[in-house]
């Protein structure tokens, strides 16, 4: 048994089951917390899919622009995401080169390819194994946010090299454009209804 | 016109199958037999042995931002960095959007959530608790997932690398009560908030066997 198939809501803040009165044209507020019991997400598609095209987007000048310049004794130096992964490897650092590499290049990619496989599913749901997609989307939640990683390095850098003359470091715009995309992409799984994946399944008390 | 609570149900929040509420045995949860979500759980820590892990996590807080979390030498120039200083250089230099980021979600984002965990468990016990606990409540479970002073961690650790680089790098107070701030963190974020919003049980002894499943 479903919850929308026995005719209740579940608060988005506070879980709490409720039972709506069928005449409620808007949507009642949750008697426990005041949150709006919508049925689901409200909008829940096409928000996902304008926060996901907002990050594609930045996601261009985020690795092109360089994230971090270096101004010192022997000359100024532009740093994109991938000219630091790069330096990493060639200093020995392969560990942390992979590192960065994950959290700043696959991460985000794979984060949007997989909403936007996500948001087909419900729209066209096929043969796709649920549990698996649910799992899908629990992963991306979880992992977006280490992506921050390349823009609080830059920020700590900035502030930690303050030689004057001798050296300094400059935040880059590719910076802010990179923290846009993780802040969009975490906005875009968050608009994500999962409920939704369940929905259009012809027999709504399945495998239970 | 208003909706009616059904308190002995639960319902999935990612696939929407409804259950009902049992109680559990701390320390046990209760998972959606379809997708494997949790459903609820009873916390292994009561509310008020929470109570001393925010306090110890704000201490360190302090700590944290009045040291520096590292000094650098190079050619005899000493450079002392904090957190706040570093959002406060990128504002300088014309990043603004950038030093808003970080200072949200590194400093103002884990304090609230550090302040409300203490108002919020102080208030749990209460028989009536005070309509801003709700309030509260639910602007904490919105913005806790922006709150990233895990990921802050390990961007001090790969910024250390890289200055080491560069000049002498030597970890100062505030790197270690950084350290153990993202360790009690850990601890306040695994207590699940859920909890909250139900009625705090009687006191009563640890051994005492448990409500049977309704």
């Amino acid at each position: 048994m479903r919850a929308r198939a026995a005719g209740l809501r579940v608060c988005p803040a506070c879980q709490q089951v409720c039972r709506i009165p069928a005449e409620a044209a808007t949507p009642p507020g949750c008697p426990r917390c005041g949150a709006r019991l919508h049925d689901r997400k409200p909008d829940s598609l096409t928000r996902t899919w304008a926060y996901l095209i907002a990050a594609l987007i930045l996601y261009i000048p985020a690795n092109l622009l360089p994230i971090m310049r270096t101004e010192s004794l022997l000359g100024v130096s532009d740093d994109t995401i991938l000219s630091g992964v790069v330096y990493f490897w060639i200093s020995g650092s392969a560990g942390l080169a992979t590192l960065i590499f994950t959290v700043s290049i696959v991460v985000p990619l794979a984060k949007m390819a997989t909403l936007a496989y996500l948001t087909c599913r419900v729209r066209w749901p096929g043969q796709a194994d649920r549990h698996q997609l649910g799992r899908l989307y629990k992963l991306v939640e979880l992992v977006g946010r280490w992506s921050m990683l390349d823009v609080f390095v830059v920020a700590l850098m900035v502030g930690m090299v303050q030689f004057q003359s001798l050296a300094s470091i400059k935040a880059g715009a590719g910076a802010i454009a990179f923290g846009a995309v993780v802040v969009l992409s975490m906005l875009a799984a968050n608009s994500f209804d999962p409920r939704l994946l369940w929905d259009n399944d012809g027999s709504p008390d399945d495998d239970r | 016109m208003s909706a009616v609570a059904e308190d002995g149900l639960c319902a999935c929040p990612e696939c929407d199958a409804l259950y009902v509420r049992h109680a559990l045995p701390p320390g046990m949860k209760a998972r959606c037999t379809r997708c494997g979500t949790t459903l609820y759980r009873a916390p292994r820590r009561r509310s008020d042995q929470m109570l001393p892990v925010v306090i110890a996590a704000l201490i360190t807080f302090i700590i944290a931002n009045t040291h520096p979390i590292v000094t650098l030498r190079a050619q005899g120039l000493v450079n002392e960095a904090t957190l706040l200083a570093s959002i406060v250089s990128l504002w300088r230099e014309g990043q603004e959007p950038m030093a808003a980021l970080v200072f949200a979600t590194t400093w103002v984002v884990p304090l609230f959530d550090l302040l409300t965990m203490l108002f919020l468990l102080l208030m749990y016990r209460r028989a009536v608790r005070p309509p801003l606990y709700t309030r509260l409540l639910r602007l904490l479970q919105a913005i806790r997932p922006w709150g990233m002073i895990e990921v802050l961690m390990l961007g001090v650790m790969v910024s250390l690398i890289k200055l080491a680089k560069m000049a002498d790098v030597l970890p100062g107070p505030g790197l270690w009560a950084f350290i153990a701030l993202t360790v009690l963190l850990a601890v306040i974020l695994s207590y699940d908030l859920r909890v909250l919003w139900q009625p705090s049980a009687p006191r009563q002894p640890e051994t005492a066997p448990l409500g049977q499943p309704r």
